[in-house]
């Protein structure tokens, strides 16, 4: 089955342009922010958008992420509130969305199950940072079975050997760790970065790349997509928001609008929408 | 020798396939058979174990498979490792006939395996020993480690100092209140303690904290986890390191009473590792029957850290076992008075165990283990720890259960000067 979201991602590379994908834990800081921050991101130009799952003990996530996800948490974020809001913005929107969480609300929720929930929400792919790619897993087969892509990561510490293999199991696109660390983590050395981003580029054949992990600008981006299709930015916008929403001067349409604009900003590398 | 053997691993002829749902359990063993060799080489123990973690850390988790199969046939690995065990940690740990303790219980005769004589006061240096001469034989020069009670903390900070190697842990922040001796302990063995703010600041997250910074450090770095969790091959071989325990008890209880094999060992489990040294060079004896001891704390109706026993099958900190969790599959908060068995999840090799069958669980709460803490302390002049404490508690039921020419082993798995504080409080 072809990927509407490795075929998206393939057709702004094609034009000569670079994929933006915008990560955001559901859930934060409310429930009911969610849907509205979702089309702000859409509007401000993401071209894919990964919506988190949280989980109480992330353990790829540095502080913005794992505090965004013990707010979403506490105001009572469920996974089929999740799904909810995956379902609702994909009847306002044609973006490609996909989910990022941890094995065990999915264990829990049930895996076949929850490809099949995340299938009907218009749901285009999962990523999930502690399961490991194998033939076998029961995570891959359930994603298949509903024609869901299972975007499997590469870090700098993968030879070139498992990088092919993960090329193989992988779907969506294959999604390169800048550095090795947590999200939001410094990208330090961008030399050495770079020359890890274009041995992956050279082994990747089956799928687009997208890099992530520090990439918190639209300088950052055109630098780290020299050998990739695109880039992703995740805790830098949980960060934006986190003060948006703290301020009390700010109506709600102007967090919203800080959003968009933090988002066109990162594609454009202009503030102006 | 039976130390010198390999580790136990099913060679690829093993028909594990992958991780079923968590609604897939393995069947019980048939009664008078022995149990399969555990792990497969994907680590697995039944459905339980392998391997959850980001891509970052799976070179990492290869070489030292690798390393630790190589190390454990290389003699001169063996000789240092117990060399060290004998001149630094002081074993063989005594087995003491409790004379008084059986007394009073009126039921089996009880030996205790003196895992609190050990240097550092408990089992954990068995296993930070035998990893630390790993991490220097693979070239690793910085060294990190999550505690709980602190325990841990202290036995890796006591050979990071005999190995000159720096050291970081990681400790909930909550813990380092209700531990702050061996906080002490630690920083004056030179080891720097790094507090754990987020969620529960206990244990669990101590050991996300050590996650994240192995994940950022990999290329340097050796994680001394410190017990039977963790992603493959950390719960093989921490079992293995751990199994000079049971290998002493089979030789001392030869001379002691003239045969092999005792009618019944008993320990307590947290994550689960003293347990598992305790039960692994028996678990083919099907005449030798084990219980592990969860902590019920404050009952099983209210906050407990029973995980094996009220727990379901889920994933954390890099292996599918049983696991404290809400009906949204996040983590649930232990509580147990025992700082080291404050934890949500259990080794996986016990999860199999229990579904198998070969070993059965049971639970002592919170008031319980400090009876149990005055029983030894007063019949036999031993304070254990509070975790040990836990496995005393199972005694009063468990020894009328069995004759008096019985014999049933308890692994006294530490002693209870650190917890003097907790227990002043109580008593």
């Amino acid at each position: 089955m072809v990927s509407r979201l490795a075929t998206h991602i393939r057709s702004i590379s094609a034009n000569g342009g670079k994929a933006l994908g915008v990560f955001v834990t559901s859930g934060f800081p409310t429930p009911s922010d969610t849907l509205s921050i979702l089309k702000a991101i859409d509007q401000g130009g993401a071209d894919f958008i990964e919506l988190g799952m949280p989980f109480s003990d992330p353990l790829a996530e540095g502080l913005p992420i794992q505090h965004s996800s013990h707010v979403a948490l506490a105001a009572g974020i469920t996974m089929r509130q999740t799904l909810s809001l995956a379902a609702a913005f994909r009847k306002q929107s044609e973006t490609p969305l996909v989910l990022m969480g941890y094995a065990n609300p999915i264990v829990k929720y049930g895996i076949s199950n929850f490809f099949r929930d995340a299938r009907s929400s218009g749901v285009d792919g999962v990523i999930l940072p502690d399961v490991l790619p194998e033939l076998d897993s029961p995570f891959l087969m359930s994603a298949r079975a509903e024609g869901v892509d299972l975007i499997s990561l590469i870090a700098p510490t993968t030879p070139d050997i498992r990088i092919a293999q993960i090329d193989e199991l992988s779907s969506g696109f294959v999604y390169a760790v800048s550095v090795t660390g947590v999200t939001g983590s410094d990208l330090g050395s961008k030399t050495q970065i770079q020359a890890y981003l274009e041995r992956a580029s050279v082994v990747i054949s089956h799928n687009p790349l997208m890099v992530g992990f520090g990439i918190r600008t639209h300088a950052d981006m055109v630098e780290m997509t020299l050998h990739t299709d695109g880039a992703i930015v995740g805790s830098a916008l949980v960060r934006v928001i986190d003060t948006l929403w703290a301020d009390q001067l700010l109506s709600s349409e102007d967090r919203l609008e800080g959003v968009k604009s933090f988002v066109h900003e990162l594609k454009t590398g202009s503030m102006h929408v | 020798m039976n130390q010198h053997k390999s580790p136990k691993t099913a060679g690829a002829g093993s028909s594990e396939s992958s991780v079923p749902p968590s609604s897939v359990r393995p069947t019980p063993l048939p009664p008078n058979s022995t149990p399969p060799t555990m792990p497969d080489e994907r680590g697995r123990f039944g459905p339980y174990g392998g391997s959850y973690v980001p891509e970052i850390l799976v070179p990492a988790l290869q070489e030292l498979v690798q390393g630790f199969s190589d190390a454990w046939v290389d003699p001169a690995f063996q000789l240092e490792y117990h060399d060290l065990l004998s001149t630094y940690v002081g074993r063989p740990t005594a087995l003491t006939f409790a004379n008084r303790l059986t007394a009073e219980l009126g039921g089996a005769k009880i030996y205790l395996k003196r895992e609190d004589l050990c240097h550092t006061g408990a089992h954990k240096i068995n296993n930070t020993i035998g990893q630390i001469l790993l991490a220097r034989r693979m070239g690793k020069t910085r060294i990190i480690a999550e505690t709980g009670a602190g325990q841990h903390g202290v036995a890796t900070a006591t050979v990071c100092a005999k190995f000159g190697m720096p050291c970081v842990v990681y400790m909930g922040s909550e813990d380092m209140e209700r531990q702050h001796l061996n906080v002490m302990r630690m920083r004056l063995l030179g080891a720097e303690v790094r507090p754990a703010i987020s969620g529960s600041k206990t244990l669990k997250d101590a050991t996300n904290e050590a996650i994240r910074d192995w994940v950022t450090n990999v290329r340097n770095t050796f994680y001394i986890i410190g017990s039977v969790v963790g992603p493959h091959p950390y719960p093989q071989m921490v079992r293995t390191f751990h199994e000079v325990i049971g290998n002493e008890v089979k030789s001392q209880l030869q001379k002691a009473e003239r045969r092999q094999s005792p009618d019944a060992l008993v320990a307590c489990v947290g994550g689960g590792s003293n347990a598992i040294g305790l039960f692994s060079p028996f678990l083919d004896d099907v005449g030798v029957k084990m219980y592990g001891v969860e902590a019920s704390g404050e009952g099983l109706d209210g906050l407990h850290a029973a995980t094996l026993t009220l727990g379901e099958p889920g994933v954390l900190h890099g292996a599918m076992s049983y696991l404290l969790q809400d009906d949204e599959g996040q983590v649930a908060l232990a509580h147990s008075i025992s700082a080291g068995l404050d934890y949500p999840g259990v080794g996986p090799e016990h999860a199999y165990l229990k579904d198998s069958g070969r070993v059965e669980y049971l639970t002592a709460t919170d008031k319980e283990a400090l009876e149990g803490v005055r029983l030894l302390s007063q019949t036999e002049g031993i304070i254990p720890a509070l975790e040990t404490a836990h496995a005393i508690a199972a005694l009063p039921t468990l020894t009328s259960k069995f004759d008096k020419n019985q014999i049933i082993i308890v692994n006294c798995s530490g002693r209870g000067d650190k917890d003097m504080g907790t227990i002043s409080t109580y008593l």
